[in-house]
């Protein structure tokens, strides 16, 4: 099923790499990177991430703080705009979104994103969900209803929230919030949902029921995770790719990453040796 | 571990000296100004117009006069301020014309009230020939609150957290709907809160009024409600002298008999209102806070 590259080695950095991009007839490219490079200000955050990601499945990306996941991450929808220089290509279904007359506003719509610690809006938790919709020209009580419930139900938070949807979003648990910002983004319908370790600030039981969620939702969402945690990346993404002081040194299945590390470095991070 | 344990005995004891003796100063200087002006204080003196020779005289017309212009001022400034928080924080680029702003806007802020009031007179009264008018008055006040006011709202937006700019980028909104759905609705109680205080300060203003506003009060007509007639309490081109200019003026050159009880009253008047506005300004903003954020 893997085109394998075998171990690649850079002759520029020598640096010893293994990629496998996933080739998987059933889950399609949807989205890749090219020739990804990174700039906040004049020093270079990320050198080159050049991954492809297969349809309705989750990939992890793992590494040690500073190793430039988060940044290649925020890269992908274009948050990074306005803080640092993003050269390279952004092939989302054919298309390089990495363009400046592509329509962001609208790409964003595409790939959703879930941020670090959640950031449930000033607002009730049905107008979390609705507001958006609304701007997008959403109307009809009974269309935003539906449309409500049954993202709240994606992200399994109907159930806990369904009898006072007026409620202000702000008095929320953690987990329960991460879960609003999750409704939220799969309101807008996207393709591909980005969540940058979005479960780093919740207890073990949020953590575990969300893991649940996204292991539902990738039936229909493509998803790309930052974790700093090992064993979530192992339980729930087909793919994983390993970062590492601004470059990706090994992608392949989360199977292989997790069992039989090409890389060394990867082995020990894995492992626990470092990081 | 004694030396140090004495040491921080003798730090604190001074820090509570000092703020005892500032919460001292300040609750003389407030139980001077009430305990003399309070007795004042009636019905009559707080809704007859002022009288020039003869004593018995209100501060009716003064007191109008400082709401009608503190209305007046914060209707213009109040746009103006927004518009250039929301650009200085949301979108302004860190260059050297934002800091030019700023630095101007720091400039602005800390000018002498008199050098703003004799630029009102300069600029409005004489050379846009709108006299010794509300107008000019407020728009001297304009001048001296949009500054503070702005760097208020400011302040009000960076307390909205980024990762609320950040969640509504991500759904798709443009940095304006952002600001204008989800920033600023987050904002409101911060900036109410400013906005009640700047008026504080705005109601208490003497100085950039006297050379624009002007130092008397002719009579008002309360009946008559059409701006444009010159007994009307709502003609913004008659001149206006309000209640902190009222003091001003009895003390430094006031005839009637009754001058010293009359500058208590006011004085009484004035410290009462913004004691109003101070905490108005905080039950409304944790009120609000409180039905933005919680069941």
């Amino acid at each position: 099923m893997f085109v394998n590259n075998d171990v690649q080695t850079n002759a520029n950095d020598m640096l010893e790499r293994h990629i496998v991009q996933p080739n998987d007839p059933q889950h399609p490219i949807v989205l890749a990177t090219e020739d990804l490079h990174v700039f906040y200000g004049k020093s270079e955050a990320l050198f080159e991430g050049d991954l492809q990601f297969a349809q309705n499945q989750i990939t992890a990306l793992i590494g040690p703080s500073g190793s430039g996941k988060s940044t290649y991450l925020r890269s992908l929808n274009r948050m990074n705009d306005r803080i640092a220089t993003v050269k390279g290509r952004i092939m989302y279904r054919g298309v390089d979104v990495n363009q400046p007359d592509i329509d962001v506003y609208e790409m964003r719509r595409r790939i959703g994103m879930v941020f670090q610690r959640p950031n449930p809006f000033a607002k009730s938790i049905y107008d979390n969900v609705a507001f958006a919709l609304r701007l997008r020209g959403v109307t009809g009580k009974k269309k935003l209803d539906e449309l409500v419930e049954v993202s709240l139900r994606q992200a399994a938070l109907w159930d806990q929230v369904k009898d006072d949807l007026g409620r202000s979003a702000l008095g929320l648990s953690g987990g329960q919030a991460q879960r609003l910002c999750i409704a939220r983004a799969i309101a807008l319908k996207p393709d591909i949902l980005l969540l940058d370790e979005p479960a780093s600030a919740l207890d073990p039981v949020s953590t575990s029921q969300l893991e649940d969620t996204l292991l539902k939702l990738k039936e229909q969402y493509t998803i790309i995770i930052v974790t700093h945690n090992m064993q979530q990346a192992a339980r729930i993404s087909e793919y994983t790719a390993f970062f590492n002081q601004g470059r990706v040194l090994e992608y392949d299945t989360t199977s292989h990453i997790f069992t039989n590390p090409r890389v060394q470095i990867t082995s020990d991070y894995v492992s626990g040796n470092f990081g | 571990m004694h030396k140090a344990k004495l040491q921080n005995k003798i730090a604190i004891g001074s820090l509570y000296g000092i703020s005892g003796l500032v919460v001292l100063i300040l609750v003389a200087l407030l139980g001077y100004i009430l305990v003399s002006g309070l007795p004042q204080l009636s019905w009559h003196f707080l809704t007859a117009p002022a009288k020039a020779f003869l004593k018995g005289g209100g501060v009716g017309v003064q007191l109008f006069n400082s709401f009608y212009l503190l209305i007046l001022a914060m209707l213009i400034s109040f746009p103006i301020a927004l518009g250039a928080a929301i650009y200085l924080y949301e979108y302004a680029k860190d260059n050297w014309v934002t800091s030019a702003v700023r630095t101007a806007i720091e400039i602005l802020s800390s000018l002498p009230s008199v050098v703003v009031g004799l630029f009102g007179f300069l600029f409005f009264v004489v050379k846009l020939r709108l006299g010794f008018s509300i107008l000019s008055g407020a728009f001297a006040l304009t001048f001296f609150n949009l500054p503070l006011l702005t760097r208020s709202i400011e302040d009000s937006l960076r307390t909205v957290s980024e990762n609320q700019r950040e969640g509504g980028l991500a759904l798709g909104l443009s940095r304006w709907e952002t600001v204008n759905k989800i920033i600023l609705p987050a904002a409101v109680p911060s900036i109410l809160t400013g906005v009640i205080l700047s008026a504080g300060r705005v109601f208490g203003e003497a100085a950039a009024l006297i050379y624009t506003a002007g130092q008397s009060a002719p009579a008002l007509n309360f009946a008559d409600w059409n701006p444009f007639n010159i007994s009307s309490p709502l003609n913004p081109m008659r001149p206006a002298e309000t209640l902190a200019v009222h003091i001003w003026k009895i003390n430094s050159e006031g005839i009637m008999p009754d001058a010293k009880a009359i500058s208590s009253g006011s004085s009484a008047v004035l410290v009462i209102a913004i004691l109003l506005f101070n905490f108005a300004a905080r039950y409304l903003g944790k009120r609000l806070y409180k039905r933005l954020t919680s069941a």
